[in-house]
């Protein structure tokens, strides 16, 4: 719990900075466009359609969606900036929709008195108009409060850091008091800044300067706040001089994270951060832009989702040569060296029914796969090796369902599905009593894990490129295994484990003087 | 004095008022009366443009009311709506300062002309200056009404129907404040009703309208004694058959 709450300040800050922000650009850009459009009759249907369909792109991949459409625009693709475009956008509908139907639901008795009175257009807006939508419009604003404090925990998978890097952690890593800091913490955000709205709203109807002055005091300073935060962010660190780490989703990455980041300040001084829990494409192409400087990928995965080929028995050998190559030529990204495992997608089953069923190898499966449930993480049944191992084999399951990583090896263990798509690094493999069907046909392909770096690094960091070449060889199947181990069943932290790795070696250094 | 020269509004095919022409001279009350629907507001709302002319000419004081910005010309003219139209998130005090404020007086001068005009229509500054319209009574908010279209010392003043959502006792008490305060102020105004005996008491004119056209004008005298068609002696003759029914009523309540 100690060791969550530690984290709090950094993701509570990311958290506050990207709400706060998306919140006012998103009012201030759709209060004077549902103003415009109560004016101009066609505007009104095209806003409102607009950001209703926005509304109905699910947020994550609305989030997502802004990493390729800023890196084609040659801006920075992951981090700070997709996640406040896309809050801002999802932001903008209850506002934009308050703003129009409180207005277009004024007694026009009012609006004429207001006429006849001597008032301008702009006096009529100003003085009688946004007063009396007023509530309306505070009513949308809140709504959209409570939803970006919400979607914000999303913002992990693109690079922000946010109350979502707990949740999106423990998750994976199955510790569940990190899930609950995370989600408690945006709860409460939640209705503060809800609270707050509504305070303000109130104290301003009802003339009460006090409730007015109490929320206009906590705005600001949570304003300030997030403003000097996000400046020190941009401004006061050298951009350059800060060396990013990118992990996707799962334990191993954020133990292998933590392990790079520590042996980069560890031998060449510089400050390195880790973004942590970012998708799978999104982290490629991160790098490809120089938004991300490293992290660790799979050979076959790269020659498979990215290289779009398939593997076969004749070019297992050379997979790892084209993949740098290929990398190197066609995408500007550079293979720094292979860790010293491999982590293969594997089909594995409880042990039990392995040997009940009398089988070693995929082939064996063949003829009972029509009555077992196959369980395969969030991108398998996307992925070309699952369309090669149907292919191929000729497997065909009785249901195919798609789970987190993190709860498919409790899932065959509990007999809740018959076969899973594990990683052979997983230490649950073993810890649960699961066996590995031998992939007789060679069609997956072997998935040693390289560190990629950028091209910028390559240019402009040679020391860091050198401090990497280090980890080369330097992890075996089964220490990742054991580590990976040590953090989904023991609970320990991703870089307490990664620190532990790294003052054994030094400690093996010293001693090997 | 106000002054409307074949004043016309057409929606489209239909006319709703139709080359009307008439004036109110420099502290005279004219009372524009006619049934409901026979284009009275619209005159009216044509007088400080709320609505503009298809046809015709409003002067006021001898100048065409074109000639001003819309917004500039009603600040000089008090209108009191039809319904009460007081604003509902400002208090008595502010909306009764709303055209003065625009016009740039000093917080000075409206303070001392708010409290001048609640004691004019009889409402006492102390209690009500701060409350809001929805904690006052129909006949006071009625009467915040007019102090609000009398605060900037219009020229002139445009009601319509002021008095006509009011119940029989509070209309009777508020058709003698303005008369009071009509002879107190020299007020020219335009008095919209369908009240013939509202139209009798405050008219020192009386315009009849019928289907956007002007009938007959004259004091309340001339149109009871000189009617220019059945139209308006049936009008006209109404007191006279609602009096004698009541006579004959409480004669035979007498008899049993
Ligand atoms: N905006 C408009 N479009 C079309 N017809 C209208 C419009 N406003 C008023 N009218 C018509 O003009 C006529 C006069 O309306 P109005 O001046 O409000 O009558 P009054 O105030 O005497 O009851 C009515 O028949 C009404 O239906
Ligand atoms: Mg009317």
């Amino acid at each position: 719990m100690s060791e969550q709450l530690a984290l709090l300040p950094a993701y509570l800050t990311g958290h506050v900075q990207l709400t706060l922000v998306a919140l006012l650009l998103g009012t201030v850009i759709s209060v004077p466009l549902g103003i415009v459009a109560t004016r101009v009759r066609w505007l009104e249907q095209v806003v409102l359609g607009a950001a209703g369909i926005i509304q109905t792109i699910p947020s994550l991949a609305l989030l997502a969606m802004m990493v390729p459409v800023l890196a084609a625009i040659q801006v920075q693709s992951i981090g700070y900036l997709p996640a406040i475009i896309g809050l801002t956008l999802y932001s903008t509908l209850p506002i934009l929709r308050n703003t129009v139907i409180g207005i277009a639901g004024i007694d026009p008795a009012y609006t004429e008195a207001a006429k006849g009175v001597g008032m301008t257009r702009g006096q009529q807006l100003w003085s009688i108009e946004l007063p009396l939508a007023m509530p309306v419009i505070v009513g949308g604003l809140r709504t959209s409060t409570v939803w970006v404090v919400g979607m914000a925990t999303l913002s992990t998978p693109v690079g922000a850091m946010s109350l979502g890097n707990y949740i999106f952690s423990g998750l994976q890593t199955r510790n569940y008091t990190a899930v609950m800091v995370g989600s408690v913490a945006a709860a409460l955000l939640a209705q503060l800044l809800d609270g707050l709205v509504r305070v303000l709203e109130e104290g301003v109807r009802f003339r009460r300067r006090g409730l007015v002055a109490v929320a206009v005091g906590v705005l600001s300073v949570l304003y300030l706040f997030a403003g000097v935060t996000l400046a020190r962010q941009f401004i006061g660190d050298d951009e350059s001089e800060r060396i990013v780490i990118g992990s996707k989703t799962y334990t191993e990455q954020y133990i292998l994270s933590e392990i790079i980041s520590g042996q980069v300040t560890a031998e060449t001084g510089l400050s390195a951060t880790v973004m942590q829990s970012l998708g799978s494409t999104v982290a490629f192409d991160a790098l490809r832009s120089g938004d991300l400087d490293v992290y660790v990928d799979y050979s076959g995965t790269i020659w498979a989702t990215i290289l779009r080929r398939e593997a076969n028995t004749e070019n297992r050998g050379q997979i790892l040569d084209e993949v740098e190559r290929a990398l190197a030529t066609d995408y500007g990204v550079h293979v720094v060296g292979a860790l010293g495992f491999d982590n293969t997608y594997a089909l594995a089953m409880r042990s039990a029914d392995v040997a009940a069923l009398r089988l070693r190898r995929i082939s064996d499966l063949v003829p009972h796969a029509s009555r077992l449930v196959l369980g395969g993480d969030l991108e398998f049944f996307g992925r070309p090796e699952w369309v090669s191992l149907r292919a191929r084999y000729g497997l065909s399951f009785d249901r195919e369902l798609t789970m987190d990583p993190s709860l498919m090896y409790q899932a065959v263990a509990q007999g809740d599905v018959d076969v899973i798509t594990a990683f052979s690094t997983d230490g649950r493999i073993a810890a649960l009593g699961l066996t590995v069907l031998e992939d007789d046909r060679n069609v997956i392909p072997p998935y040693d894990a390289v560190i990629l770096v950028s091209d910028r690094l390559v240019r402009d960091r040679p020391r860091v490129v050198a401090a990497l070449e280090g980890l080369v060889g330097a992890i075996d199947v089964d220490l990742m295994r054991a580590m990976n181990l040590t953090v989904d069943e023991d609970g320990r932290t991703p870089r307490s484990v990664a620190e532990e790795f790294l003052a054994g070696r030094s400690a093996t250094d010293a001693r090997g003087r | 004095m106000i002054e409307l020269q074949a004043l016309t509004k057409r929606y489209g095919e239909r006319v709703a008022v139709d080359r009307l022409s008439f004036r109110a001279e420099r502290g005279e009350v004219v009372v524009l009366l006619g049934t409901s629907g026979c284009g009275k507001t619209t005159t009216l709302k044509m007088v400080n443009r709320l609505i503009e002319p298809s046809d015709g000419l409003v002067r006021i004081d001898g100048v065409d009311v074109r000639t001003l910005p819309g917004h500039e010309l009603r600040r000089h003219v008090g209108y009191v709506f039809q319904g009460v139209g007081l604003f509902p998130h400002m208090t008595v005090f502010e909306n009764i300062s709303v055209t003065p404020t625009l016009l740039g007086w000093s917080a000075e001068r409206i303070r001392r002309r708010v409290d001048e005009l609640l004691d004019l229509v009889e409402l006492d500054p102390a209690v009500l200056r701060d409350r809001w319209p929805n904690e006052l009574s129909g006949g006071q908010q009625q009467r915040v009404g007019v102090a609000r279209a009398l605060a900037a010392e219009p020229k002139v003043m445009l009601l319509d129907e002021p008095f006509g959502a009011l119940d029989p006792l509070t209309r009777e008490q508020l058709q003698q404040s303005f008369a009071r305060i009509r002879t107190q102020l020299g007020v020219t105004a335009i008095f919209v009703t369908h009240d013939l005996v509202e139209a009798l008491f405050l008219g020192d004119r009386i315009v009849v309208m019928r289907d956007g056209c002007l009938v007959q004008v004259g004091t309340p005298r001339e149109l009871m004694v000189n009617p220019v068609d059945e139209f308006v002696e049936r009008m006209f003759g109404t007191p006279k058959r609602q009096a004698q029914l009541l006579n004959d009523l409480l004669g035979s309540g007498e008899h049993s």
